[in-house]
């Protein structure tokens, strides 16, 4: 009687089973409809700097290797071969070997060799004949002394030291295999990849048409007949296209908390997702003249800080405190609470973190009698401006009074540039979560992005030694203790890391929305609309 | 008259040159230009590659010869290339002037077909209950900005018939097609609307105390006659007018129009190419612009002399 009763249950479970994968069965065709926030400037993703391209471009693209399009945290354990089908460093874990695929084609019939990976990475070393119009992460490849093709079907990347970061970089949307029979400029109008979808046209300020590409190496793939961008630049408009049915995707990462709300009202069934985007957003000072080449002023002003009230009102308590690298638990090198709360101003008694911050202020000259006049700098984009605003008010309780400094997009870098500007609110994104890419990108001396001009040659000798560090859990620690040393000589304080949210109709399948970067999550090969 | 019409043409290609410089010169005061934009937000800048750039654009030559060459190329029909999307400024912007001029004719003729009739309707029951509402129905009219207006056409669409007309290039139905112009017109047009509607208000108000009505009325004609045959046919003169001045306002408001209903016109495009700061096509598009109200004008000129002797004489 057991037996037969056993017999049963496995008989019923199978059954289940597979009446839930038939129910999860993928459906081909269709064409996934989202809205685009602008019009991006190029087609090319190698010469952007904004998702704005990512996310239109990169289903045409393949790379050697991706993060994992299904597993929102990326991390080295999430990496898996593209173009290549493995990849292994050598002993001295300066060389970087990529074992190729053969079955590849380009969008316009031509095979993909290894040639096709040394020419992309030589371009963007800045090593070709054929140069960018811009080549915005040249710094990534600064310790790749060169790429060798070694035969049509293997490359290998030789390194001036290791750096094993460099894996996470070659994941990132950010980094797509360019054909090497097609310029630059030929790439910015009408891109030719490898990847699931083939570039139709791109009308600028109306949309991007990809279409599926039927000879893609993964057999099967992709499930789409094709995705449309429409560009909606006003928000209010394509937030009521969504809600309306016109689009199955809203712009991912770009509907605010309050926004959201709306969503969900006016349409209850849609998914909807909060992720946060690595992208903090930070104070930077000019410490090259008075009043802020005082240590003593920025100090104060860091103490001064009550990030969970910015929190509160911009995100409705939903974003998170943390140094340079993402907060835990989305953040893979984020400190720990206990040694973030050590660093001043991450305390969470604030009234005794401004007390001390007056006390800072009387020291340099400042008290109730006699306020510091200065300016806030930002960029006149409401994801600016309004922590800029908030940030006035907060340091008034320091006796400083400040005015906001509204700048136009054009002028923005520029003036930074030119040190013109005493304080400034800015927002840093970060294509991938890894400490490389942060800091040299923002906090080396010398770089472009480093727009305060910190230079702490000590510093600079530990973003080498953590760059080199193979084993990772030494590498936290390091990368720890320089985040926490980055804060407290002010090089940029950090006030806090945004969350955003995505929504799509309940039909759309396979979407994951990445929660360490915003950069790299949008091949949409296996994507697939339940109609 | 042939002396007054070559006088005419003179003065319209001075204004026209002076439009060419005012465009050109403002357009590079303006702080910033492509590639700043293009290089500012990426980091990393190699200055070398920045003065490349700028070398390849043509932006590091004198301001005069940036000048001769972009009228040279005009001259021969040669608009350029812009810079952000590396196409022909012809290609880029021919296709959106006929969505353009679609949207603007409708809200033209909104304005008009509705502006006028309401006008005469408010003037002959002037102090009415209906000359009241009309009134503030016209003022309304003048107090809402048309991107106001226009989002709250789109929320009202997704809450009542969950759709919104937003522009689609390959429209289904012809209600589809007529309605993604008529309703964003609607929306711009609103404003001349109200406007048309005072004006002829105003000015029907006017003629309906002139003599010769009150001898049209004395000979035993009926009120429609009087008020439609011989008080509008005269008061719709200067209503006429502000709609011409109102055609050339009008792209103000097409622009936010055309972003708020995502239409692919000119306005918009000129909005974006501004922010891009891509020079050829905004100063072909402004320049497009200035050609055809002043060309609007010439003809103005021109019939107001056919019409009034005194205007050619007396210039």
């Amino acid at each position: 009687m057991r037996s037969v009763q056993a017999l049963a249950i496995a008989v019923l479970s199978v059954l289940a089973i597979s009446d839930v994968s038939l129910a999860g069965e993928p459906k081909s065709g269709g064409i996934f409809r989202i809205y685009h926030r602008d019009s991006p400037g190029s087609a090319s993703i190698h010469e952007g700097s904004t998702y704005s391209i990512n996310i239109p471009f990169m289903p045409v693209f393949n790379n050697l290797v991706i993060f994992d399009q299904h597993i929102a945290q990326n991390s080295t354990e999430t990496i898996r071969p593209e173009l290549a089908e493995s990849w292994a460093w050598n002993g001295d874990n300066k060389t970087l070997t990529f074992k190729l695929r053969r079955d590849v084609k380009w969008h316009d019939g031509k095979p993909f060799t290894s040639a096709d990976v040394k020419c992309t990475f030589d371009m963007l070393m800045g090593k070709s004949p054929q140069k960018f119009r811009q080549n915005p992460r040249k710094s990534w490849y600064d310790e790749v002394d060169d790429v060798t093709a070694n035969g049509d079907y293997e490359a290998s990347f030789n390194l001036k030291r290791p750096q094993p970061a460099l894996l996470s970089l070659l994941a990132s949307g950010y980094t797509p295999i360019y054909p090497c029979h097609l310029s630059p400029a030929e790439m910015r109008t009408k891109p030719v990849g490898t990847g699931p979808f083939k570039f139709v046209e791109f009308k600028a300020n109306e949309s991007i048409k990809l279409v599926k590409n039927p000879d893609y190496f993964k057999k099967g793939l992709p499930y789409l007949d094709g995705i449309e961008f429409t560009i909606i630049t006003n928000r209010s408009t394509a937030i009521l296209g969504f809600v309306s049915g016109k689009f199955d995707m809203t712009f991912p990462t770009e509907v605010s908390i309050p926004l959201l709300k709306d969503v969900k009202s006016q349409a209850p069934n849609a998914v909807c997702v909060v992720e946060p985007n690595n992208v903090s957003t930070n104070i930077i000072i000019n410490s090259s003249g008075p009043p802020f080449d005082n240590i003593d002023i920025r100090r104060a002003l860091a103490l001064a800080l009550d990030r969970k009230a910015f929190i509160q009102i911009m995100f409705e308590g939903q974003g998170d405190i943390g140094g340079t690298m993402e907060p835990a638990p989305s953040g893979l090198w984020a400190m720990p609470k206990d040694m973030m709360e050590s660093i001043p101003g991450y305390g969470p008694d604030i009234e005794k973190n401004r007390e001390e911050a007056r006390k800072l202020m009387q020291k340099a000259g400042y008290g109730p009698d006699k306020h510091l006049q200065i300016k806030v700098s930002t960029r006149n984009i409401a994801v600016y401006r309004d922590p800029a605003i908030i940030l006035i008010d907060q340091i008034k309780s320091i006796y400083i009074d400040a005015e906001l400094d509204v700048v136009d997009t054009a002028q923005w870098f520029p003036k930074i540039a030119r040190k013109d500007y005493s304080l400034g609110l800015n927002l840093t994104g970060n294509a991938v979560d890894e400490p490389d890419q942060s800091f040299y990108e923002n906090y080396a001396c010398g770089s472009e992005r480093n727009y305060t001009n910190y230079c702490n040659k000590d510093i600079e000798k530990l973003f080498d030694q953590q760059s080199e560090e193979t084993d990772v859990s030494k590498r936290k620690k390091m990368v720890w203790e320089i985040d926490k040393k980055l804060q407290e000589d002010v090089a940029r304080p950090i006030i806090f890391h945004a969350r955003t949210g995505t929504c799509w109709q309940p039909y759309v399948k396979n979407v994951t929305i990445m929660s360490n970067s915003s950069y790299n999550g949008y091949r949409y090969e296996d994507v697939w609309l339940d109609k | 008259m042939f002396a007054y019409i070559v006088r005419r043409l003179f003065l319209m290609l001075v204004t026209l040159f002076g439009i060419s410089v005012i465009i050109f010169v403002l357009l590079r005061i303006v702080p910033g230009n492509i590639v700043d934009i293009l290089f500012d937000a990426a980091g990393f800048v190699d200055p070398a590659d920045k003065a490349n750039l700028e070398r390849e654009l043509g932006l590091n030559q004198p301001i005069v010869i940036q000048y001769l060459h972009w009228i040279g190329g005009l001259l021969r029909g040669d608009l350029g290339y812009s810079y952000v999307s590396e196409k022909p400024a012809l290609q880029e912007i021919l296709p959106r002037i006929p969505i353009t001029a679609r949207l603007a004719g409708l809200a033209l003729l909104f304005s008009a077909s509705i502006g006028i009739p309401l006008g005469v309707i408010s003037a002959v029951h002037q102090g009415s209950k209906l000359d009241y509402a009309l009134r503030v129905v016209s003022l309304s009219g003048l107090s809402l900005p048309s991107f106001w207006l226009g989002l709250l056409i789109l929320m009202a669409s997704v809450s009542l018939f969950g759709t919104m007309p937003i522009f689609n290039p390959n429209p289904k139905t012809w209600l589809e097609a007529i309605t993604i112009y008529a309703v964003p017109a609607m929306a711009v047009g609103f404003r001349s609307a109200a406007l048309t509607m005072r004006i002829t208000r105003s000015s029907m108000l006017e003629i309906l105390r002139q003599d010769y009505i009150r001898t049209a009325r004395a000979k035993g004609a009926s009120e429609a006659s009087v008020n439609y045959r011989h008080a509008l046919k005269n008061a719709v003169l200067p209503v006429i007018t502000v709609i011409g001045i109102e055609a050339a306002f009008l792209i103000g408001g097409l622009i936010v129009t055309e972003t708020v209903f995502n239409i692919p016109g000119i306005a918009r495009f000129l909005v974006e190419a501004l922010r891009w700061r891509d020079y050829p096509i905004v100063q072909n598009i402004v320049m497009l612009i200035a050609v055809v109200v002043v060309t609007v004008n010439f003809v103005v000129d021109m019939l107001y002399a056919a019409i009034d002797p005194r205007i050619r004489f007396g210039d």
